[in-house]
């Protein structure tokens, strides 16, 4: 009998790619998908897996590679397909050699995002088949299957998963790895130079290419139809499927593997024999919009809603009317928070006593928005605070922004931050960016960088080197700062906020979390000195809390000893102590 | 078998995922169909988590439904509360008696509730348990969660000796003693 292993959503899709006999992937970390590359290390002798700095040059190096003759994987979060657009657009015209296969991570419910977008509009849009698993073991097959479905019609495929599917986990049974002969390259421009004269005779190839998947899916295997009790019929997929199967096991169902594009025949023979149809799908109605258009009448979102995750219980409510009536007490939230000892937190204290406003990013230090810190204004999307900065700039003038700089993390900056720096470069503006510099991608489990000197599966190189990267630039008023240093922070930010000109400054101090990082040393409240000011406790550091009679307690087993609170302290009645 | 529902829930960086790990190989040694569901990502920079696994027959969601979960597995109080509605009217609550202040509570925004425990009481069975006064005696005070996980034991599908062995071969090798000693600890309280 084949080995059967738990395993998460990501873990079954990196088992998959390696047993597709995958040999390149390139990825940009970013939670739900990050785990995929991190178990694809586990295959190194197999598969070459990256890093890229962001998700366009991550699908990029995946092309490339399907254009060499192998099979190549491309994996990150939805946002992060945003920035990967461009390559998708033109990438879903030239098609492949070695089969490619992007997985994009939607977040339904926002448990890591900033915003709930709906991978499948984009695919639609770009022409890409999309194939969506409803758990783990489901994921591993999809993908060994869309690598057939990409060399079969020349296309990229996308494997879309989402938040729950990708950190579920279920028995896979473990197959061997194929091992797939690399395809010859020739030279054919008409295919891969995507220039008007090709591009438009390839639109007219990727029109036919849709209608002919289209309609081998109303025969493909991953969409079955169990017809059960035929009052009523659900079209669904994903793990809403495993709603459906929980919630109502006696309806009729048309489960969608590939929602990308629809098996109109299989729809509407499905949607003939059921007397009410109901598409449940989480986010945007891309299903239920389709349908409707074919003309066939459904609920979908007239009942459900576009945000959120869907569940059981939500079906039973609205479908049966089952209210079980159960209702969550009121208490107090539990926020994610900055760690004990994390640099962002410094850093925000010291802007916090300047008075500064900051345009942020996107990383741990998001957290930097909220209260007791409360410094971040504004967060879009990586790389945004620096561009966002320079365009306050622009239209208000520089006075406008002396009291504001712009704050993003390292890896965040080698993302798309440094291409914002360019430009505030070459239209001469003036601000103050300041590079929180904690040696890794942190907020999404400690992932390597271009600057951290380590890569993900080929061991160490050398480190891009922020400094010399931004004096290349052009920018004179580079300043290093240990991040921990409170009046080194607040004397540089100070001066440079009011200075005619970009400086950048880089808070460098690893990420409290990092393995490598070792502490030895706590800081211990000295009662009868405490003066019961409460400075310490402004920061917001989770390792201290405050007695009844207003004096602290530091708990030793959460502090890492970064002296902040002992900075903040004006009676010295915070030490320092062998731990 | 029908799908029994367990959840496990804590504040991130409490272990919440190494005790799913657990539970999930249990279920697999003992040849049921199981699903778990975790959260990674922001939440667990000390956030509320939460975590599911369900295992029986045939299992086909993977989360626990509000009002379904049979056991909850809760690494302090507050969690308990915010999630106590999963719980069924007959399920059954272990509780790490101990405080940690959200945010909001620590900057005064917010009051920490009182008498949680004392509260759920009075609709549901209760076990509490002080796992860091605990886990001190077993030797090691970041083995609380498994010592709350062998006071959960008790109620679940599970042998004392299934129990070791899946712990064994799912903890860190370094840390397989001393959460044996901590799992022990929690069964026999």
């Amino acid at each position: 009998m084949a080995e059967k292993k738990l395993m998460l959503g990501n873990e079954a899709i990196a088992r998959g790619a390696w047993e597709a006999g995958v040999k390149v992937s390139s990825a940009y970390p970013g939670t739900p998908s990050t785990e995929i590359s991190e178990t694809l290390v586990k295959y190194k002798d197999d598969i070459y897996s990256e890093w890229a700095p962001n998700e366009k040059v991550a699908t990029e190096v995946a092309l490339g590679a399907s254009m060499s003759g192998v099979r190549s994987l491309v994996s990150m979060k939805m946002v992060g397909f945003n920035v990967a657009a461009d390559p998708v657009y033109s990438g879903s015209y030239t098609g492949v050699n070695g089969g490619m296969v992007m997985v994009v991570a939607d977040d339904p419910g926002i448990y890591s995002s900033q915003n709930e977008q709906d991978t499948r509009q984009i695919c639609r849009a770009a022409h890409i088949p999309v194939l969506e698993p409803s758990d783990s073991a489901e994921a591993k097959e999809y993908t060994k299957l869309a690598y057939e479905i990409s060399e079969k019609y020349d296309t990229i495929v996308v494997l879309r998963t989402t938040t729950r599917l990708a950190h579920s986990q279920c028995l896979v049974e473990l197959g061997d790895r194929q091992e797939i002969a690399d395809k010859t390259y020739e030279r054919n421009p008409a295919k891969w130079v995507m220039m008007p004269g090709n591009a438009i005779k390839k639109h007219v190839v990727v029109e036919k290419r849709d209608i002919t998947i289209a309609e081998d899916a109303c025969e493909c295997p991953l969409n079955t139809v169990e017809y059960n009790d035929l009052s009523i019929g659900y079209i669904t997929s994903d793990i809403p499927y495993t709603y459906v199967k929980e919630a109502h096991p006696s309806a009729s169902v048309l489960k969608l593997g590939m929602t990308n594009p629809l098996p109109e025949k299989l729809i509407r023979e499905f949607a003939g024999k059921v007397d009410r149809l109901v598409i449940f799908e989480e986010l945007e109605p891309v299903i239920e919009e389709q349908v409707r258009a074919m003309g066939i009448p459904c609920d979908g979102k007239n009942i459900f809603t576009r945000q959120g995750e869907y569940s059981a219980n939500m079906l039973r409510k609205v479908i049966f009317g089952e209210d079980k009536e159960v209702c969550a007490a009121q208490v107090p939230a539990r926020p994610p928070i900055l760690c004990p000892g994390c640099p962002h937190r410094s850093v925000f204290t010291a802007l916090k006593k300047l008075k500064l406003h900051a345009a942020g990013d996107i990383g741990c230090y998001t957290l930097g928005a909220v209260p007791p810190l409360s410094v971040i204004d504004t967060t879009v999307c990586m790389g945004s605070s620096i561009s966002t900065l320079h365009g306050m700039e622009k239209a208000k003038g520089k006075e406008y922004i002396q009291n504001w700089v712009a704050v993003i993390g390292d890896s965040t900056f080698m993302h798309t931050g440094i291409n914002s720096l360019m430009n505030m470069v070459y239209n001469n503006a003036t601000g103050t960016v300041i590079i929180l510099d904690n040696s890794t991608t942190a907020m999404t489990g400690h992932q390597d960088h271009p600057g951290t000197g380590m890569t993900l599966s080929q061991g160490a190189v050398t480190p891009i080197n922020f400094e010399a990267l931004i004096r290349s630039l052009g920018i004179e008023n580079v300043f290093v700062i240990n991040a921990f240093d409170q009046d080194a922070l607040k004397s540089r930010i100070k001066e440079e906020v009011k200075a005619d000109h970009i400086s950048v400054i880089i808070a460098k101090a690893p990420c409290a979390l990092l393995k490598s990082n070792h502490f030895d040393k706590v800081c211990v409240p000295v009662a009868d000195k405490c003066m019961r000011c409460g400075q310490c406790l402004s920061a917001g550091c989770p390792a201290l809390t405050k007695n009844a009679d207003e004096t602290i307690s530091i708990d030793t087993t959460r502090c890492n000893g970064c002296t902040l609170c002992m900075q903040l302290c004006k009676f010295n009645a915070i030490r320092l102590e062998e731990d | 078998m029908e799908t029994r529902n367990i959840m496990i829930v804590g504040v991130g960086g409490q272990g919440t995922l190494l005790t799913s790990r657990i539970l999930g190989g249990l279920a697999i040694r003992a040849g049921y169909d199981v699903k778990l569901s975790e959260v990674h990502g922001m939440a667990q920079r000390g956030g509320s988590v939460v975590t599911f696994v369900r295992y029986g027959d045939k299992v086909e969601e993977p989360i626990v439904e509000e009002g379904c979960a049979d056991v909850l597995i809760a690494f302090e109080r507050l969690e308990a509360l915010r999630y106590i509605h999963y719980l069924r009217k007959d399920g059954v609550l272990i509780v790490n008696d101990t405080r940690i202040d959200p945010m909001p509570v620590v900057m005064g925004a917010a009051e920490y509730p009182k008498n949680i425990i004392e509260g759920i009481e009075k609709d549901h069975t209760v076990y509490k348990v002080d796992a860091g006064y605990e886990a001190q005696i077993v030797g090691n005070p970041r083995c609380f969660n498994v010592i709350v996980l062998g006071m959960a034991a008790r109620h679940m599908d599970y042998s004392y000796e299934d129990w070791m062995a899946v712990i064994e071969t799912t903890v860190p090798p370094k840390t397989i003693e001393i959460n044996k000693k901590a799992f022990d600890r929690g069964w026999n309280l």
